[in-house]
């Protein structure tokens, strides 16, 4: 393996492949970034698994689309700059405080569960999403739970819910091509914490295209430092 | 020189007797990961199938499973990690549920929901059969589990999450 960045002559297909895979890649190393900061044990326990389980369906989608491409999951994974990325700008948002991260899991973790049971016309993406969906619907469970609890808990922890599912709004328009299946599932859970659900308005876009925010920069630099400063380094 | 038949059946018990590097009693077999054994070509042939797609012991299992088909007998090897049909804690033998048990571990309930948001009904506990439990957390110490406690015998136990 080069430490040297690869270029790819995307398809639709291996961008609809790549779409997948770094959505959860970027959103499980932000998750696996909360490893030895949560608020308390049992989270740490949780976000470490989460995060566990986005990279492991991100590797299975890399292979996916390793096949059409005939690059690894590594190199699709360390090799690529910021702009081959076609993650949406949700998920390399900075993890903010524990509101932002649980209201973010939720939002994305809803669309991801619709998008596994929609299915897809490649056998090699129902595979993926078979095994996701289960893993999927653990995920929304945990994340709506927590915020119910902090949307109708404290004045403090409803004040920071409330900020997060305002400020992450704007970002939930590239997740999903099914809007109003998505609203019929996100509107109870806010309803039920509390939460004033914001207005649809103007979205925010441009992660499909590889028009990233500045923190994905920052993100890959430390996810890539490692194989790019030492190619093909193992232990 | 040995045939085919006896190479396979070899192989295949060796690939059946690795074991789950987190849950050193249980088999490969017992958990249903173990898809097929096949001869290819002269090549020994081995699918599993990961429980969650994160699972981090599935490295080491691919390697355990290579090492003792080779120490069988079988020169050539390849182990394939299969995704298709996705594993499923139906695939649990009783025998791993049995063993489950004895470890303290509940075994998957089928049919408890996976999407109702808190009410959940408490598990048994493992040592005393008592009802008065609760979970501690939705997650434990590897992707298959959750932690509960027993609030009747103060024993903490673990669930294989249903899957």
């Amino acid at each position: 393996m080069t430490s040297t960045s690869i270029k790819l002559n995307e398809t639709p297909q291996t961008r609809a492949y790549l779409s997948l895979a770094d959505d959860a890649l970027i959103l499980g190393h932000r998750t696996s970034e909360w490893t030895g900061h949560a608020p308390l044990l049992e989270e740490e326990l949780a976000l470490a698994n989460i995060a566990l389980d986005l990279i492991g369906q991100a590797r299975a989608l890399y292979q996916a689309a390793g096949d059409l491409t005939g690059h690894s999951e590594d190199e699709l994974a360390y090799l690529r700059d910021p702009p081959m990325f076609r993650n949406a700008l949700i998920m390399e948002l900075p993890n903010g405080d524990f509101a932002f991260t649980i209201a973010r899991l939720f939002l994305v973790s809803v669309a991801s569960d619709q998008q596994w049971r929609r299915g897809f016309d490649d056998p090699a993406l129902v595979a993926v999403a078979d095994k996701a969906m289960k893993e999927t619907a653990y995920h929304i469970r945990h994340a709506a739970e927590w915020l119910i609890r902090l949307g109708d808990g404290t004045d403090e922890s409803h004040r920071r819910a409330q900020q997060a599912v305002d400020t992450l709004w704007p970002f939930t328009g590239e997740i999903t091509a099914a809007r109003q299946t998505w609203l019929d599932a996100v509107t109870p859970v806010l309803a039920r914490a509390t939460l004033r659900q914001p207005k649809d308005g103007w979205m925010q876009s441009g992660g499909r295209s590889g028009r990233h925010t500045e923190h994905l920069g920052h993100l890959l630099a430390e996810m890539q430092i490692l194989p790019r400063t030492y190619p093909g380094a193992t232990w | 020189m040995v045939t085919d038949d006896a190479l396979l059946e070899r192989a295949r018990a060796a690939a059946a007797s690795v074991t789950d590097p987190e849950l050193p009693p249980l088999t490969v077999e017992d958990l249903g990961i173990l898809r097929d054994v096949r001869l290819n070509d002269g090549i020994v042939e081995v699918s599993i199938t990961p429980t969650y797609s994160g699972c981090p012991a599935m490295r080491e299992i691919t390697d355990g499973i290579a090492a003792a088909v080779r120490n069988s007998g079988a020169e050539q090897v390849r182990v394939r990690l299969v995704l298709s049909p996705a594993w499923t804690t139906d695939w649990l033998t009783d025998i791993a549920r049995a063993k489950l048990l004895d470890l303290g571990i509940v075994p998957p309930e089928p049919g408890r929901p996976l999407q109702t948001l808190f009410d959940r009904p408490a598990l048994a506990c493992p040592r005393c059969q008592s009802t008065n439990t609760e979970q501690v957390s939705a997650f434990g110490s590897t992707a298959c589990k959750a932690l509960h406690r027993c609030l009747n015998c103060r024993e903490p136990f673990e669930e294989f999450k249903c899957h």
